[in-house]
């Protein structure tokens, strides 16, 4: 990490404007420059072209499964629904309700523990590839229900979870702002199923 | 008939039944699971339907069961505040407001008729949010599409000004025992008229869409039908009751702050369907926007809170105190023993409550219309499970 130009905001390659840059990674939240992660890429071999294909498809067409729980399910129906924050316009074109059609989970609520196995079995129902977005505080990690007798300390407990939204209730645009990230991961994945590192060399 | 709880699939139970005609068919368990599109939350319904025709539903609740009131009793009371955003999460601040009500009730106090005025204001404003996301996803469910569109775009207006106001769109923390919390921002009063101006145009654009279209018309109306009485013993409140000629509105019946000197013209209807229940929510929110104005003109001047200690010690004691919700009459059934932390928070939530009819009456009904009838209901989970 380059520590100098730690906390200088926005990072621009100088002479690139406009013109490609190549496809980094960010290693922390330093060089997050939002936006410039989706450059063009660089193909070449035919793997390579298989790879952006598959993924470049696959992240623009996220269809969530309609899992709301509680309060974020409001926030995420505003995002999905009111003009300002059209959802659709990302590729979530439909929320589908059956499992077995979704390929995003979005868990927008509390997990109690009644709804722990049912929230593993719709998730098990999902066909690959599968993303689970938490969203909320309540579903990173317990949120202010943290001393309660019967809710689940954050989701990732039972599910894997790629992409976390912090917020209580997360606004509309940081929905927006974590499925932009998990279009980005899926960018970054590989030809095989999903469970390979993306950031492995 | 036991019914077997841990059933998720569906399967052919070996009663058959000879029907009037002769036909014999055979009873069918069918799960409308937690996780589904139309039951406005975690709600599980266990049917039991005889071809197309419901027989016997078992609600299953409990699937956002958070332990809140456990968890008042570990918060003071201004922590607790915080909390009741999360029971009733399409109206908070009237749930705010009850919690401080109930808290104001107890140690005696009577808040400035600034903060009662505010309270009113910011009130009927959620209160047309809530019935805006009512009635489009009861809408939703029904099978239209544009009315979820248009109610969810003017409910953003709304959450502009919650954020204004209270920093927060809609987990709001903005009440507080004593008043409110802030006062309003420079501007805020000229924008909430300008958004209300605005809201009575979409308002006839809804009522168009909507209460004239022959398909809503013909699935809901004349399905589930409520008679007063029964709406009375089951302990129906809201929009449920006075759907069904029952003339019951906390706000006129038991009136509590500003509501003493602003006059509600209460929403009564006798029809008792689906369509009165939906008809009733529009109507409340034309009576809401109307109430919001008469707040902005009568807005008075003072403070907005009284000083109250940091650690507030109510004295022994206990006490009820309830608002009128969009769902109903939503009140907090408050025991201190004198600390800073309730001994007891009991919430009366009226989805809850609205919920024990449902067995009731979607006994007879298709299938199609048990989707309408559990949205007119407008039951929200939060407020069920607690």
């Amino acid at each position: 990490m380059d520590y100098q130009n730690r906390g200088t905001g926005a990072k621009r390659i100088p002479g690139t404007r406009g013109k490609g840059v190549p496809l980094v990674s960010a290693s922390g939240p330093a060089e997050y420059v939002p936006g410039h992660q989706e450059g063009p890429v660089q193909l070449t071999s035919m793997a390579d072209m298989l790879q952006w294909a598959q993924n470049w498809a696959r992240s623009r067409s996220v269809w969530p499964l309609g899992y709301g729980l509680a309060c974020c399910a409001i926030e995420m129906m505003a995002s999905a629904s009111a003009a300002q924050y059209d959802l659709a316009r990302f590729g979530s074109e439909v929320f589908r309700s059956s499992p077995r059609q979704a390929d995003l989970m979005i868990v927008a609520g509390t997990v109690c523990v009644k709804m722990g196995p049912r929230l593993r079995l719709l998730w098990e129902q999902m066909p690959d590839p599968k993303w689970v977005l938490s969203m909320g505080q309540c579903a990173n990690s317990g949120g202010e229900f943290f001393d309660s007798y019967y809710t689940v300390q954050g989701v990732d407990t039972i599910v894997p979870v790629d992409v976390y939204v912090p917020g209580c209730p997360p606004r509309p645009e940081q929905l927006i702002e974590g499925i932009l990230k998990l279009r980005e991961k899926i960018l970054k994945q590989g030809l095989s199923i999903q469970g390979e590192d993306p950031f492995a060399e | 008939m036991a019914t077997d709880y841990n059933r998720l699939d569906t399967s052919a139970n070996v009663h058959t039944a000879e029907s009037a005609e002769g036909i014999r068919s055979e009873e069918m368990l069918l799960n409308m699971g937690p996780q589904h599109p139309s039951t406005h939350g975690v709600l599980r319904l266990i049917l039991t339907l005889q071809g197309e025709t419901i027989i016997e539903c078992t609600p299953v609740i409990g699937y956002l069961h958070r332990g809140m009131e456990k968890i008042f009793e570990n918060r003071t009371l201004m922590q607790g505040i915080r909390y009741t955003d999360n029971s009733d999460y399409l109206s908070p601040m009237l749930c705010e407001i009850a919690y401080a009500g109930a808290a104001e009730q107890l140690m005696g106090l009577e808040i400035p008729r600034r903060a009662q005025y505010i309270r009113l204001l910011v009130g009927e404003l959620q209160r047309i949010a809530s019935h805006l996301v009512a009635v489009g996803t009861y809408l939703l469910d029904v099978g239209a599409f544009t009315p979820i569109l248009w109610t969810f775009t003017a409910r953003e207006g709304i959450m502009e000004l919650f954020e204004a106001l209270a920093g927060s769109r809609f987990t709001v923390n903005y009440m507080r025992v004593g008043g409110v919390l802030h006062d309003f921002p420079k501007g805020w009063l000229r924008q909430c008229e300008a958004w209300l101006d605005n809201f009575e145009k979409r308002l006839d654009e809804l009522n168009i869409l909507i209460n004239g279209n022959e398909i809503f018309q013909a699935r809901t109306q004349g399905v589930g039908f409520i008679d007063p009485q029964q709406a009375i013993a089951y302990g129906l409140t809201g929009p449920m009751l006075r759907a069904s000629g029952v003339n019951w509105d906390l706000r006129v019946n038991r009136p509590y702050m500003a509501y003493r000197e602003v006059a509600v013209n209460p929403v009564v209807l006798q029809e008792g369907d689906c369509y009165a229940r939906n008809d009733v929510r529009m109507r409340e929110m034309a009576e809401s926007a109307r109430l919001c104005r008469v707040a902005i003109d009568r807005m008075p001047a003072g403070p907005i809170s009284v000083r109250v200690p940091i650690a507030l010690r109510p004295q022994r004691g206990e006490t009820y105190f309830a608002i009128e919700n969009p769902r109903g009459e939503y009140g907090f059934y408050l025991i201190s023993d004198g600390s800073e932390y309730p001994w007891r928070a009991k919430m009366r939530a009226p989805s809850f409550v609205n919920l024990q009819i449902l067995p009731e009456l979607l006994r007879g009904h298709k299938m199609s219309d048990a989707v309408a009838i559990i949205g007119s209901t407008d039951v929200v989970l939060g407020c069920v499970d607690r």
